[in-house]
């Protein structure tokens, strides 16, 4: 391979540590270079980038699917998501890294832990929201975030902290195609997790008064649907995706009060998904992660950041409503 | 209580409503005048601060607060009219037209980028802003030859006909000046018919669309105005920061805007300034507060975002009309004494979709 290229990974990825150790892995660095003109290793490295590429954007479809979750059943936007995110990252690290617990039983208290966080804080506070208008619900969100990333900072301090568990580290080998387990682990929890949801809201009961809320609270409550323990519920199941998302991500990425900033391109993804619909938020997720991925070895360094911002001013110019979008026009 | 009895248009929509208003603005505007000659130094540098503040407070209730677009993103504005301003500055031109000028770069900003948005609604229109602001502080960051990069840009002085402005006076009235003129110009503004037609725009769309006005028309025109101030605003921003860095204009600082709209009372100007002040005030008060608190609250990291945050979450839950709407009702207290009513201010609730207005 001794192509002489002007460029290493490196510049291509300034300052984003969550890429590089995945390419670390590959061995000596002279070995992988982005723009190889020989044709069978280019294409082995274009899959390479968009496995990355899925990878991460299941990330962001698991934040995306909190966003929609909330917003389908109360229609608030929760800013704060990427910032439940970061909570649930950080207590995977102190239950998982700093507590010692196995791995499963860690992420279980994780998960739970943040489905009871997210019940609380619709319970104490989003609730006296419901009804006022959108506009005071962002901001309160908004800043909903800012306290947690400070509480955050406050008890596990601002330094970045890592998270072991067993399959980091290693490399997975299909055919030739050398993939970090992390990124599998994502992939894998992400479907099994988007199957349980699938099938809690179309066959539970519980699912089904979730659905009902979110399409008319009134008549919902006339029904007798509890509907205010139904949106703690939401926020809890919510809380508890991004939970999943966040210990996912831990190992992947490092762990700090800022990491909440990913919500925002999770945001993104969940617009380009139309905010009503589930499947839209995972395919927004993924349509962000691989162009992301892409652009970051494609096109000039500053890209990457902006691309997911990009495609969703695109979508949004094209269609101001979303791709896959649920949400009919307003009546007089 | 005092009934203004009203003999003719012009008397309707006088912007000070009788003598009242004369005395007590008159005094204000006669102590501000006087306040370098009292005051310190420092406190006249943390007054000018508010006034370039409350510029950009009255840029975005323009939207926020009178058109109903909830922008995210309004430290891009500040940050265009900044870096013009500098970069305009350090390329040799006199600072007056470079303070207009990177006024109206701003403003043109604002209008172009309105057109994408104005068919957006509600959260779409947020997160668009929002996205528009990272994606400008990355320009920033990518575009060295004129910002500087990373690296960050120098600010001159500013210079008004030969005369160099370095004092700390000056500056004061300059923004003073800048703020006024601002100020004169919003309220002509919203009793003007597209002040109207922004409050129609936010009251309900679709009735100002009934009513004959051009949604797109006037979004486009309240994001241009809004740009203006704002712009003007960044430009004498960047006087006070004196190096320019990508990262003073963050999303932090879009809250921070955002936050002195809601704080100060969503919809009135007296919020822009009321908003502007508490927000200017505010780390000076952390700063204060953080010697008698015990170590363990004082030396939290991290303490003035979270801090901000639960000021935001008390005014949104508590008292969504801010500051000013709690002078209102106050004042209505006293001129009602004994006949309050609590219920006058009751809000509004509105729980089926078709019911919400975005």
């Amino acid at each position: 391979m001794g192509h002489p290229f002007p460029f290493s990974y490196e510049i291509l990825l300034p300052g984003l540590p969550i890429f590089w150790h995945t390419f670390y892995l590959f061995g000596s660095r002279s070995e992988f270079t982005i723009f190889a003109p020989d044709n069978g290793r280019s294409r082995l490295e274009l899959l390479q980038v968009l496995i990355t590429g899925l990878g991460q954007g299941c990330l962001y479809g698991l934040i995306a699917l909190g966003f929609v979750l909330i917003y389908k059943a109360t229609e608030i936007v929760n800013f704060a998501q990427g910032d439940l995110l970061m909570m649930g990252a950080f207590f995977g690290v102190t239950f998982i890294g700093i507590m010692k617990l196995p791995f499963g039983l860690g992420l279980l208290t994780t998960l739970l832990a943040m489905a009871v966080f997210g019940y609380l804080l619709d319970k104490l506070i989003i609730r006296s929201m419901i009804g006022e208008s959108q506009f005071s619900v962002i901001i309160l969100t908004i800043s909903i975030g800012f306290i947690l990333r400070s509480v955050a900072g406050g008890i596990w301090g601002n330094d970045l902290l890592a998270l072991e568990t067993p399959y980091s580290g290693e490399m997975a080998n299909i055919y030739g195609l050398m993939i970090s387990q992390e990124y599998l682990v994502v992939i894998a929890g992400t479907i099994v997790l988007s199957l349980a949801l699938f099938l809690f809201f179309r066959h539970s009961s519980l699912g089904i008064a979730m659905q009902a809320a979110s399409q008319n609270q009134l008549a919902a409550y006339y029904m007798g649907i509890p509907v205010k323990r139904v949106f703690s519920l939401i926020w809890a199941i919510s809380a508890l995706v991004s939970g999943v998302a966040g210990t996912l991500m831990a190992p992947i990425s490092l762990v700090s009060p800022e990491m909440g900033f990913i919500g925002i391109k999770a945001f993104a993804a969940a617009v380009i998904g139309g905010f009503g619909s589930l499947p839209g938020a995972l395919i927004g997720g993924l349509i962000i992660g691989c162009s992301e991925q892409l652009a970051g070895s494609y096109l000039p360094p500053g890209f990457q950041k902006v691309t997911a911002y990009l495609i969703m001013f695109l979508v949004l110019t094209l269609r101001p409503q979303g791709l896959f979008t649920q949400i009919q026009q307003k009546k007089v | 209580m005092r009934f203004i009895f009203k003999t003719s248009y012009l008397q309707d929509i006088r912007l000070l409503k009788h003598n009242g208003y004369v005395f007590w603005y008159g005094l204000l505007l006669i102590a501000i005048l006087l306040a370098p000659l009292l005051l310190d130094e420092f406190y006249i540098g943390e007054m000018a601060f508010i006034f370039i503040y409350a510029i950009a407070g009255l840029g975005l209730m323009i939207p926020v607060g009178f058109t109903g677009l909830p922008s995210l993103g309004h430290a891009a504005f500040m940050a265009i009219g900044a870096y013009t301003n500098a970069y305009l500055l350090s390329s040799g031109y006199s600072f007056l037209l470079s303070v207009a000028l990177a006024g109206i770069i701003s403003s043109l900003v604002g209008g172009l980028i309105a057109v994408p948005l104005k068919r957006m609604t509600g959260i779409y229109f947020a997160i668009a802003t929002l996205a528009f602001a990272i994606i400008v502080e990355e320009i920033i960051v990518h575009w060295e030859s004129v910002t500087g990069g990373l690296g960050g840009l120098a600010v001159d002085y500013p210079v008004i006909l030969g005369f160099e402005m370095g004092e700390t006076w000056q500056f004061y009235f300059i923004c003073l000046i800048v703020l006024l003129l601002v100020l004169l110009g919003t309220l002509n503004l919203i009793r003007s018919p597209s002040g109207r037609a922004f409050i129609a725009i936010r009251d309900s769309e679709i009735s100002a669309e009934s009513m004959g006005i051009n949604l797109s028309y006037y979004k486009i025109k309240s994001f241009a105005i809004s740009g203006l101030f704002t712009g003007l605003a960044g430009a004498l921003f960047a006087h006070r920061l004196a190096y320019l860095a990508p990262d003073a204009f963050n999303f932090l600082l879009s809250i921070q805007l955002l936050m002195m709209v809601v704080v100060g009372g969503l919809g009135t100007v007296h919020g822009a300034i009321l908003g502007a002040i508490f927000v200017g005030l505010l780390p000076q008060a952390i700063a204060i507060a953080k010697d008698y608190l015990p170590p363990f609250i004082g030396e939290f990291p991290g303490l003035e975002p979270g801090l901000f945050g639960v000021i935001l979450v008390l005014f949104i839950v508590f008292e969504p009309m801010g500051l000013y709407g709690r002078w209102i009702k106050f004042k209505l207290f006293l001129e009602m004494f004994p006949l309050y009513r609590k219920a006058t201010f009751k809000r509004q609730k509105s729980y089926l979709k078709t019911e919400r207005v975005q």
